[in-house]
């Protein structure tokens, strides 16, 4: 690997000016400046429109024009979100629903996959792999429309706990606020599960045999062996997933509580995208929905940073 | 098969009676989840051949128990449906070469250690699965550009991610140098080591990034709910399926957004909005068991580098 990285170096200039090097490589720029310019504009472009969230915008006609002759408002937005109710209540169930993906969500793809490394039966194990991944290729909208019927008043679910004498009567259970984080994250499971599994189960399959062979010679069982030589062996791939995870934190994702969601549970259903799109877009009230969107990318940054840190610490490579 | 299964049966026999328990436990969790991840399919199939008015009596399960096509016939009564799925075709089919091209295209230069902002552009990327300008101020761009309303919304801003991006450079990380310094020596430029030399070496994790964003085109419903909520002509199989499936739900989610305003309030009858469900998951299914061995490497190399 080392020999190889030498090798390309000389033959495009390491040597030479920086004009000589650009136009050296003239094919290569060509080749990557549109999708510069086009990063730029689709995800850093953006980030001057935080600049609204100081202003009281207005929309108007022409959208530059309005840009410009927005009042300043100072930190006013800011204040008026600090201040609201609602953005408490969407902040703790951003919250509370990413925690619970980022811990239940994170563990249950572990233990799934080194299940299904310790199924014998060849056939039994494929088949249970191609079915996991089906439900990630369906959209959020079909499975949310699987969802709602599964658990719909005179659904299945609702059926099966009846004649197992578990209700008395049936539940709505989409109708629960209470019970609204834990559906979204046994949704999230079961549509997820099998595809996290993945990175999981090809650590655990590039383990050397021989390891379990000795263990196996030297008397340990079966969970011992999961113990002592599955779980170390991935410890890595699962730390540098955990930290990818925490970058991500307050990106919980909105498709889900948008759609499981109603107006009655609100109070535990609505997150903060959901909460940006009912203020800031539904009502035109533009610079507060961008006030949001800032405190939002803040914590996300500060997250990151410290994930990146972490990553580093414990791997000696960060995350980006 | 048979010797196999002898030889397991012999392993199984030869373990301790915990191990034995162990393995029980296993295969009835395992079979669990099979049927926890496969019921709903089967429900959702089962009711969109049963006879709507059995139905509403409750109870059915995977098999329909009065079997009837009107509920297939009754989908003619959306005639968007029709609209949506030539939209969700084409942006599919569209999105996924034009999205090919410019991915690979990108991942090829950053593969290139001698390339000058290498480091500079892919953090530019990799940035932006982390870190986002917000919806409003994106959504002021979108209008900037003049993409709302348009087909272009579902092409021009999702071209490259940045997760297909590492999974397409990793790949290309893996071919040997000699292969590009020898076409270099018979006078190849960049572009054309690129086509000629990169590209079929690559076919594999190209047909994975191709389905990866096939699947991402086909599934999308967000962009046409927020960028072109009104706009008939462009809308899309998922968006119409969610008007539909919500209005019957009556579980409006941001009710003071404008296309939730007009959202169907025609509430479809279960049987009608399963067989329209089904109608939208098939493509998948029949892709899926050709494709899935392509999904899996393709994550598999994007764990090892992600």
């Amino acid at each position: 690997m080392e020999r190889e990285k030498k090798a390309l170096k000389p033959r495009k200039g390491a040597k030479g000016s920086f004009a000589q090097r650009f136009y050296k490589q003239r094919y290569l720029m060509i080749m990557s400046l549109p999708f510069v310019i086009w990063c730029f504009i689709f995800s850093y472009l953006p980030m001057f429109g935080w600049i609204m969230a100081f202003q009281d915008f207005k929309l108007q006609r022409s959208l530059t024009e309005s840009f410009f002759t927005a009042e300043w408002v100072g930190l006013q937005h800011f204040q008026e979100l600090f201040r609201d109710e609602r953005f408490y209540f969407a902040l703790r169930n951003t919250l509370g629903m990413s925690i619970l993906g980022i811990t239940i969500g994170f563990v249950i793809p572990i233990v799934f996959a080194i299940m299904i490394n310790e199924l014998r039966n060849g056939l039994f194990k494929r088949t249970i792999q191609t079915i996991s991944y089906l439900p990630h290729f369906i959209s959020w909208v079909i499975a949310a429309g699987m969802i709602s019927q599964m658990l719909s008043a005179n659904g299945p679910v609702n059926d099966l706990l009846i004649s197992a004498g578990v209700l008395d009567e049936r539940v709505p259970f989409l109708g629960i606020g209470e019970m609204f984080w834990g559906i979204i994250t046994v949704s999230d499971i079961w549509k997820e599960v099998g595809w996290n599994a993945i990175v999981f189960l090809a650590a655990i399959t590039s383990v050397d045999t021989a390891l379990y062979e000795a263990a196996e010679v030297d008397g340990a069982g079966r969970f011992r062996r999961i113990w002592h030589i599955t779980l170390p062996s991935i410890s890595n791939v699962i730390m540098v997933i955990l930290i990818m995870n925490i970058g991500w934190l307050v990106n919980v994702g909105f498709e889900r509580q948008m759609l499981l969601g109603s107006d009655q549970i609100r109070r535990w259903a609505e997150v903060l995208d959901i909460y940006v799109l009912r203020f800031g877009i539904g009502m035109g009230r533009y610079s507060y929905g961008t006030a949001i969107g800032i405190f939002r990318s803040s914590v996300s940054i500060i997250l990151l940073y410290v994930a990146n840190r972490l990553a580093k610490r414990s791997s000696g490579g960060g995350i980006i | 098969m048979m010797t196999n299964m002898k030889s397991n049966y012999k392993k199984f026999m030869r373990q301790k009676t915990s191990e034995k328990i162990f393995e029980v436990i296993l295969y009835i969790v395992m079979t669990g989840a099979l049927i926890i991840t496969l019921f709903p399919f089967l429900n959702v199939l089962a009711i969109s051949f049963n006879l709507s008015s059995d139905t509403a009596t409750g109870g059915v399960g995977i098999f329909p128990r009065v079997f009837t096509l009107d509920n297939y016939k009754e989908l003619s009564r959306f005639p968007a449906l029709w609209t949506g799925f030539y939209i969700s075709v084409l942006r599919t089919v569209i999105g996924a070469v034009t999205g090919l091209f410019c991915t690979s295209m990108l991942a090829y230069v950053l593969s290139r250690r001698d390339y000058m902002f290498r480091k500079f552009v892919t953090t530019m990327f990799l940035l932006t699965m982390y870190v986002s300008g917000g919806l409003i101020p994106y959504f002021m761009v979108i209008r900037v550009f003049s993409l709302n309303n348009s087909f272009w919304i579902y092409i021009v801003p999702s071209l490259i991610s940045a997760y297909n991006l590492i999974i397409v450079r990793s790949f290309i990380e893996g071919v040997p140098d000699s292969l590009q310094e020898s076409a270099i020596i018979d006078g190849a430029n960049d572009v054309q080591i690129f086509v000629r030399v990169i590209v079929p070496l690559c076919k594999p994790v190209l047909a994975t990034v191709a389905l990866f964003i096939a699947v991402a085109q086909w599934n999308s419903w967000f962009d046409t709910y927020l960028y072109a909520p009104f706009e008939e002509s462009i809308t899309t199989l998922q968006y119409e399926l969610m008007k539909i499936l919500q209005g019957a739900a009556s579980s409006g989610v941001a009710r003071g957004t404008a296309a939730q305003l007009q959202m169907a309030k025609t509430i479809s009858p279960l049987s009608i909005r399963m067989a329209i469900t089904v109608v939208t998951i098939i493509p998948i299914i029949v892709v899926y068991p050709f494709a899935q061995k392509y999904f899996v490497s393709g994550m598999t190399l994007g764990a090892v580098k992600g």
